[in-house]
């Protein structure tokens, strides 16, 4: 079941032949080497009783000696017994608030006269650095890629930001108790679409240190900015025999070759019924999926009537507004929106891009305030639909 | 000189100021706001007062006595448009626990001369008595809402107030869960939006001032509280604040009250 692929990227131009081993000591030079070549650079760190991702000044402020316990609806931070850097999963956050932000202003609109003047907002440049990117991840950003860049309609704020992203992508040895990477085919480890990508090797003593792979050109140039010492095979073994330890602890599975079949046939199933009765459609689950990719546009006028402006903001299938036409909400019962949701996610996305819409992170599993468990409700349809058949 | 600016008012029920003072608190907004918009009646403000009828009354508190009742109805009478603004208004207000209580009892016990006490058996929101245009919710209100709603009503356009949950501000402004991450009791998954997710963003779980959001799942939250440990008399207690007489809170609190 594990991934037992070598960890070669389809998408890099260069062959990754190499690894080379980075001290934890010296995890600070990559920082700073990012630093250096312009990059602002965004990572984990521990804030309001969590891991979530911001702005990081220097390696100092990464969750050294943290981890997390993950359950459904629930999340605890808690101190590990040795110095990992990497030893937690997904976060409060995803990288979709750096790609994809909550919230932007698309342009704004001036009385001048009769007339009236209209000023585009420039998506912002942004040279961004992603560091610590889990292997679900990096599938996530690749499934908004689709959507928001490579679909008939490009989004400039997107593209803008994502155009120069580095990502420096960390292979996970731990997972969470809501993790599914390997049902959904996309983790423990890094496959495709990183610069670099560490694997964390004894966190426990003086040996503490990162296997990095290359994963681009430019990957490899702030890799020899580094002067790393190359890799021994036993290093690259270490970081395969973690993943196969990863591989095999997954908090949860799915399987989604049955969950899109299943959904579109249990359409009218009265499961949904027994869900709308848990679930608050309060959103949650949409907001921290790193692929859901909605968004609503409001237009507003200030009080003088000169100034007009849109903004974009994160939406979801579980508001009112979000099918409301004509008059009316079409989705109008918890029910029908939450059969939307996972529907979309699990089985509609193939019709659409080509794949399923979820990449097994987990995190709508914990951070649903009430704990509803995408796969256990998939499990429950399937329990169902075997004891009905219809 | 013709004035064509609309004229407003603003009118005060049983309630604290907060939310009228909300509008006085648009300082950097106010020159552009008495500019766009004639203040006719707004005795918190000034004195001087234009008589009516007028464009558009913002209506404050909540009806407690049978003069406020007949009073409401005047102002109705005399406005073009009605907006009530706050829990008080749109909601009872605190002053809504009364209905859960024996109002008779109360005036023996907290007042020398009960005989001078004249007040109805409950506090009832604005709409339960005339017809309103616009709620806007809160306790108090948030300014920057107040402002949208006010530039809406002057343009002929449909305000931008959404009735979502507070978890979707929560979420957008980057707060990590305080019920999922430190199992609090967050008021926050059936609430309407409108504050900007304030209190989670200080380590709070939400209070819930603003009141239902469009499709509360009270008894689906509470089962989520109670396997955090949350007990009976703490639902109650969550449950009847500023929105206790909101019809969705109403019901949860009753359902677990005692
Ligand atoms: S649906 Fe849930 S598990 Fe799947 S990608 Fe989205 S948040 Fe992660
Ligand atoms: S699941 Fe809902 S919010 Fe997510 S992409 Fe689909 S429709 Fe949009
Ligand atoms: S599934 Fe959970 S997070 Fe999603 S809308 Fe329902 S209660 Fe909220
Ligand atoms: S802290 Fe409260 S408001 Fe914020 S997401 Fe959690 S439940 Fe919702």
């Amino acid at each position: 079941m594990a991934d037992a692929s070598p960890p070669t990227s389809p998408d890099a131009a260069t062959e990754i032949a190499a690894a080379f081993v980075l001290p934890a000591a010296r995890l600070a030079d990559l920082v700073t080497a990012l630093r250096m070549e312009g990059y602002a650079v965004h990572g984990p760190m521990v804030r309001d009783a969590a891991i979530v991702l911001g702005p990081l000044a220097d390696a100092v402020a990464l969750p050294h000696g943290w981890t997390t316990r993950q359950s459904p609806g629930g999340y605890r931070l808690e101190r590990r017994t040795d110095a990992a850097v990497f030893g937690f999963t997904h976060g409060a956050d995803s990288w979709k608030k750096l790609l994809h932000p909550p919230r932007v202003r698309l342009w704004s609109a001036e009385r001048q006269g009769a007339d009236f003047v209209v000023h585009e907002d420039a998506p912002a440049p942004a040279k961004l650095a992603l560091f610590g990117v889990r292997g679900c991840d990096l599938r996530a950003i690749a499934a908004q890629d689709k959507v928001l860049l490579h679909g008939p309609y490009p989004d400039a704020e997107y593209a803008a930001r994502r155009a120069e992203a580095f990502i420096v992508a960390a292979d996970c040895a731990e997972p969470s108790g809501t993790c599914f990477c390997v049902s959904m085919g996309t983790g423990p480890s890094a496959r495709a679409g990183f610069d670099l990508a560490l694997a964390e090797l004894d966190p426990h003593g003086d040996a503490h240190r990162f296997l990095v792979r290359i994963g681009s050109p430019r990957g490899g140039a702030v890799a020899a900015q580094l002067d790393l010492a190359p890799a021994a095979g036993a290093d690259i073994a270490a970081a395969a025999a973690l993943a196969d330890i990863a591989a095999a602890n997954m908090g949860r599975a799915m399987d989604k070759d049955a969950a899109r079949a299943l959904l579109p046939a249990q359409r009218e199933s009265a499961h949904w019924q027994d869900v709308a009765q848990r679930c608050l459609t309060c959103a949650n689950c949409t907001m921290v999926c790193p692929t859901c990719f909605c968004t609503t546009v409001e237009d507003t006028s200030d009080l003088s009537g000169d100034i007009a402006e849109r903004w974009r903001q994160w939406d979801s299938c579980f508001t009112f507004e979000f099918s409301h036409v004509v008059g009316a909400t079409v989705r109008e019962s918890a029910s029908a929106r939450y059969r939307h949701w996972i529907t979309h996610k699990l089985s509609a996305w193939y019709e659409q891009f080509g794949e399923s819409g979820c990449v097994g992170c987990g995190r709508c599993i914990t951070w649903c305030p009430v704990g509803i468990d995408i796969t256990a409700e998939v499990a429950a349809l399937q329990d169902l639909s075997q004891r009905d058949p219809r | 000189m013709s004035d064509n600016r609309k004229t407003l008012a603003v009118w005060k029920f049983a309630s604290c100021d907060g939310c009228q003072l909300s509008l006085l608190d648009c300082e950097d907004e106010f020159l552009t706001l008495a500019d766009t918009i004639r203040i006719a009646n707004f005795t918190e403000a000034s004195s001087a007062v234009i008589a009516g009828p007028y464009d558009l009354s913002l209506v404050e508190g909540s009806i407690t006595t049978t003069h406020d009742a007949e009073r409401i109805r005047e102002i109705r009478a005399q406005s073009r448009s009605l907006i009530t603004i706050g829990a008080c208004a749109t909601a009872g207000g605190i002053q809504a626990l009364r209905n859960f209580a024996d109002v008779e009892e109360f005036r023996r016990v907290v007042y020398a001369r009960p005989d001078y006490i004249e007040t109805l058996a409950t506090s009832t929101p604005i709409a339960q008595h005339v017809k309103v245009d616009f709620e806007l919710r809160g306790c108090p209100i948030d300014k920057r809402q107040l402002l949208e709603v006010l530039s809406a009503f002057v343009h002929r356009r449909r305000p931008v107030v959404r009735a979502d949950s507070v978890c979707t501000e929560c979420k957008r402004r980057g707060t990590a869960c305080v019920m999922v991450a430190q199992a609090q009791p967050c008021m926050g998954p059936v609430t309407h939006s409108g504050c900007g997710a304030i209190c989670p963003a200080y380590g709070r779980a939400c209070y819930g001032c603003f009141g239902p959001m469009e499709s509360p799942n009270a008894e689906a939250l509470i089962a989520g509280w109670q396997r955090h440990g949350t007990g009976e008399p703490d639902v109650v207690r969550a449950f009847r604040t500023f929105n206790a007489g909101a019809a969705a809170f109403r019901n949860a609190s009753e359902k677990h009250g005692a």
